[in-house]
């Protein structure tokens, strides 16, 4: 399988202080991490392309370990996750969808076993296309209070022959979750549901 | 109707070939947009009850029009998710309240079951912001070849004071899926997630 060939990796991180109601005490903080990398299926249709989730895994472990870092390094203050992938116009949805396994397993082994699925979403698209990426608690899929999504993109990034590959994190509940349902305080955490 | 509706888009994507292979047969994502007046825009309001009816009502009918779209009856729908953006003076929460509370129990009434999460995403945004709306298996998460995104977005809307809302369905999965994983036919259907 091909050798993941990197072009750029890019941080962005959030602080959250207020939207318009109470200053919140902590801010609340969103944050992403994507690497742009070369599309080792592009402008062909390869069957068997599997392998190369294996070949992201470091990848994902370092983007992983470096974005908690950017939130001040605690795997702790973690409480919410998401991913996701663009693909460059010469490749095709399934290439994003080899970002899965490796982005999913990376986050949860560099969270401590977080419990619940990483939620995601991808496309194919040109240049400067941005990707909204869904976010829910780590250990519980239901907590309503951790539904958020963090925006991510790059002005020259996926060329037709690249790939783009996020992760994210947050650090709490939406500034003024107000929203009711399941809280962070009824995780059950058995299931990674509730 | 207690949400004020300035306008109801629906998208039908048909993938009939992918990487010049024909995908038989043609997978199908449908997507219904509502454009709302925001009753909270421009001001910190406490008590979010009137966009949480709202939500319900706008899954009844997006859930509806999205799977009319698609020319199938809703038991046949395979994957969902649903999305918000909230116009310049309105507040991320506002998208919560819309989406979370009750937006789902009438779209999975349309759908006949739905035992998994919804998956979403929201963002704050102006006229023709795109939004990703997350896709997954309507009874297991984990269904990798489901795993998708589909992308909405309207020249003219949000406007400031506005809302769109979203729900996406789709009779199938990605159009070549080859990186494994559980797949739709080992669906038990019980827990949501497998």
């Amino acid at each position: 399988m091909p050798l993941v060939e990197l072009r750029k990796r890019v941080t962005v991180v959030e602080e959250i202080f207020h939207e318009g109601g109470p200053v919140a005490k902590v801010p609340y903080r969103r944050a992403a991490i994507f690497a742009v990398i070369k599309n080792p299926f592009a402008g062909r249709y390869v069957e068997t392309i599997v392998g190369f989730s294996e070949d992201l895994k470091p990848l994902g472990l370092e983007m992983a370990n470096a974005l908690i870092a950017a939130l001040g390094g605690d795997p702790r203050v973690i409480e919410g996750y998401g991913k996701g992938a663009i693909v460059g116009a010469a490749g095709e949805i399934e290439h994003g969808a080899l970002w899965h396994a490796p982005g999913g397993y990376a986050m949860r082994e560099a969270l401590g076993g977080a419990m619940a699925i990483v939620p995601s979403a991808k496309k194919v698209a040109g240049l400067g296309a941005r990707l909204d990426v869904p976010i829910t608690h780590i250990n519980a899929s239901y907590v309503r209070s951790h539904f958020d999504a963090i925006e991510i993109g790059l002005a020259d990034a996926p060329r037709a022959d690249e790939m783009l590959l996020a992760l994210a994190m947050t650090t709490g509940p939406r500034v003024h979750n107000r929203a009711g349902g399941l809280e962070a305080s009824q995780i059950k955490g058995l299931d990674g549901l509730r | 109707m207690k949400a004020k509706i300035r306008k109801l888009l629906t998208f039908v994507e048909e993938t009939r070939r992918e990487m010049d292979r024909a995908v038989e047969p043609p997978t199908r994502r449908a997507a219904a947009v509502a454009v709302i007046e925001n009753p909270f825009a421009g001001r910190y309001v406490e008590d979010l009850s009137a966009l949480i009816d709202i939500g319900e009502e706008l899954g009844a009918l997006l859930a509806a029009r999205a799977v009319a779209a698609l020319g199938i009856e809703g038991a046949r729908v395979e994957s969902y998710g649903k999305a918000a953006a909230v116009g310049e003076n309105g507040e991320l929460e506002h998208a919560a309240a819309i989406l979370h509370p009750k937006l789902g129990a009438p779209v999975r009434k349309a759908l006949g079951k739905g035992a998994a999460l919804i998956p979403s995403s929201k963002k704050r945004g102006g006229p023709g912001v795109a939004l990703d709306v997350p896709l997954g298996h309507k009874d297991a998460a984990f269904v990798r070849s489901h795993f998708d995104g589909m992308e909405v977005r309207v020249a003219d809307a949000p406007r400031a004071n506005e809302i769109m809302v979203a729900v996406a369905v789709t009779d199938s999965g990605r159009p070549h899926p080859r990186v494994g994983g559980l797949t739709k036919n080992e669906v038990k259907g019980v827990d949501g997630l497998r």
